[in-house]
């Protein structure tokens, strides 16, 4: 948080090369929200007129779900962890809506699935956070923990059948006068919870602290593993939330659903401006870099090209993006 | 204090002390070799008939994850961490597979020999990107495991190639006596190659030296950027090790990455690498690897819900590097 007040004490002019660097790393939203208005043009001139209200309305619908998670990224990522248990988590939570809502109908369908999604985050905190056990590890014990148990849950369930709750497909897929999709009823409050939390609340701070140096803020009378055990609760309650979007989005419940978000998701907090070390970042740029990867690979599918030169520029641009983010902010 | 004990032993050069020396190092490798001696004692008492031939199948089906778990050890043990390993494994064994089928068995060799650089190459690929661009491992790896995988879908765009005899008999089979499987014999001699004359010379106490504290490595004049770019150049080499290991025991090349990225990272620890980097060795890992196979074996023995061993694997997993962080906690309190 240093930045914030180098930029009130320096005040350099905006206009120098300094200026600019120190714009762009108290201010990474602008240089991201850049990037996103130079992904546009590309995709307009790949399919002219393909840019409209309704296109970027389709953009933000995909981009939801994986912006939830990149959330989850980020809140963990701030304390200096990881959470590779979100595509698990968010399979999990929109399987067991699926199975649930036929017999006991939607509200204790998502009751439960919030309820065993809690669940997990308990146990992933209190590893993390009291036994010490490295993040990375954690979630990605606890990632299968959560499919094995998610798939015995399927055997029992095969009789009972499955399907996507009407509720949830309108919620996930359908759009407000053919144009505002209806996740945002449920993304807009999420977005202002977790700034505002991050921005004005103690809780958010803690956070920050926790990363950026854990002995300083023990000795500061932090009790971090508190701090911890209930970030990763709020983690996997945001993922079991993306399940049910992703879940409405695609018409699926399958445990293996969410799996393929997870990558991205980390690499959309990174995007936006979060470090991976701990203690700098925020939801924010997050967002922005959500949409940015939604963006460019739906560009790069309108471009015809195979599945393998998708994947290889993908991953080009991300080291790319991060390179020339961490070479922007480092030295200012 | 273990340190000065280490000279003594080394300076007397008896092998028993030696030996010892080895073990004190080692204490995590060793408590999980005894875990699996018991565990085979174990597997036995339910399974009579388990033999010669299943400790042969149990060898063939390791390799691959061994080959994975030494390249990711050694990228840990520098400081980083590679998550494109899966990604890399794919895109050797495709071009391996692919360049390979209907040839001669000569030019097979040449084939194996020129994805081995490959790896190499691709492997010093990341490490430069790490050093140049400054952006944690973590992330560079990641975004790099979509372009290896990409690049694996660009030389084959589903299952095939072929393999050349020699390489899928080179595994195959006893050696000497039925207990000794050719995979295993391969896979110590690979291994002993490369890391035990790594670990005698100034290369790999610089690798040791990084991953441990780097400025502290830069100030006694190792070459910090060089040698992170090597160690992930040794983790290409074992990574193609790995994808060839593929080719050879399926006999084709498939571009989809397999589990082995993450699999890996957790044996390391498992094996007593230490995620912070610095500290641990190539041999506790290997161990772990044959010992989570052998638990998964088990369970079918005992007929456990696959599921629920899926979900054994996870526990056993923090299970036990949560023990191993309580270890430490209290070895670091008295």
């Amino acid at each position: 948080m240093s930045g914030a007040v180098d930029s009130q004490s320096t005040r350099s002019p905006w206009l120098t090369w300094r200026g600019l660097k120190v714009l762009f790393r108290d201010r990474p939203i602008i240089p991201l929200l850049v990037l996103l208005g130079i992904l546009v043009l590309p995709s307009e001139l790949a399919r002219p007129g393909i840019v409209s209200a309704d296109w970027a309305s389709v953009m933000i619908r995909a981009a939801v779900p994986l912006a939830i998670l990149a959330g989850c990224q980020t809140l963990t990522m701030l304390t200096g962890g990881i959470d590779l248990s979100v595509g698990a988590v968010a399979s999990m939570a929109g399987f067991l809506v699926a199975t649930l809502v036929g017999g006991q109908g939607l509200v204790v369908a998502i009751a439960v699935a919030l309820a065993a999604a809690a669940l997990t985050g308990l146990v992933t905190g209190i590893g993390v956070g009291v036994f010490r056990v490295h993040p990375l590890i954690m979630t990605l014990g606890m990632g299968l923990v959560v499919l094995g148990l998610a798939n015995v849950w399927q055997l029992q369930m095969v009789q009972t059948g499955s399907g996507v709750a009407p509720e949830l497909r309108t919620l996930g897929s359908d759009r407000m006068y053919g144009i505002l999709p209806y996740s945002l009823l449920l993304y807009v409050p999420v977005v202002v919870v977790i700034l505002l939390g991050l921005r004005r609340f103690g809780y958010g701070r803690l956070l920050y602290a926790i990363g950026d140096n854990p002995i300083a803020a023990r000795l500061s009378g932090t009790r971090g593993w508190q701090v911890l055990v209930a970030l990763y609760i709020i983690s996997a309650v945001l993922a079991a939330i993306a399940g049910f979007l992703i879940s409405g989005l695609t018409n699926v419940a399958s445990v293996t659903l969410a799996d393929s978000l997870v990558l991205p998701s980390v690499a959309a907090a990174v995007i936006g401006g979060t470090s991976i070390l701990g203690g700098r970042g925020g939801y924010g740029g997050t967002i922005i870099g959500a949409l940015i990867l939604t963006i460019t690979s739906s560009l790069l599918t309108s471009l015809g090209l195979p599945e393998a030169v998708r994947q290889i520029l993908f991953g080009s641009i991300i080291v790319f993006v991060a390179a020339a983010y961490t070479r922007v902010t480092s030295d200012a | 204090m273990s340190a000065a004990t280490n000279a003594v032993d080394r300076s007397r050069a008896r092998p028993v002390d030696a030996l010892l020396a080895w073990g004190g190092r080692n204490a995590w490798a060793v408590g999980l070799l005894g875990f699996l001696v018991v565990l085979l004692a174990f597997t036995k008492t339910i399974q009579p008939s388990y033999g010669a031939s299943a400790i042969q199948g149990l060898a063939i089906s390791v390799l691959p994850l061994v080959l994975a778990t030494v390249a990711q050890a050694i990228v840990v043990i520098s400081g980083g961490i590679d998550l494109s390993i899966g990604s890399i494994m794919a895109l050797t064994s495709v071009v391996a597979a692919s360049q390979m089928k209907g040839q001669g068995e000569e030019f097979g060799v040449a084939v194996v020999l020129a994805v081995l650089l490959l790896g190499i190459l691709i492997g010093a690929i990341n490490g430069s990107l790490v050093v140049l661009t400054r952006v944690p491992d973590i992330v560079v790896t990641l975004a790099m495991s979509f372009v290896w995988a990409g690049c694996a879908l660009l030389v084959l765009k589903s299952p095939g190639g072929g393999s050349s005899d020699w390489l899928k008999e080179l595994i195959k089979g006893p050696l000497v006596s039925e207990w000794v499987p050719r995979a295993a014999v391969v896979l110590i001699i690979v291994v002993a190659l490369v890391w035990i004359p790594l670990r005698r010379v100034r290369l790999g106490l610089s690798i040791y030296a990084i991953g441990s504290d780097r400025l502290a490595a830069f100030r006694s004049g190792v070459s910090v950027g060089r040698t992170k770019v090597i160690a992930y150049a040794l983790m290409g080499l074992f990574a193609a090790l790995g994808g060839i290991s593929l080719t050879a025991s399926t006999g084709i090349g498939t571009p989809v990455p397999g589990p082995y990225t993450l699999l890996s990272v957790a044996a390391v620890v498992l094996g007593g690498v230490s995620l912070a980097g610095g500290r641990g060795g190539v041999f506790g890992p290997i161990v772990a690897v044959v010992i989570l196979q052998l638990i998964r074996t088990d369970m079918t023995f005992l007929s456990v819900d696959p599921n629920l061993a899926v979900v054994a694997q996870g526990l056993i997993l923090i299970g036990v590097v949560m023990v191993g962080s309580l270890i430490q906690l209290r070895r670091s309190r008295t």
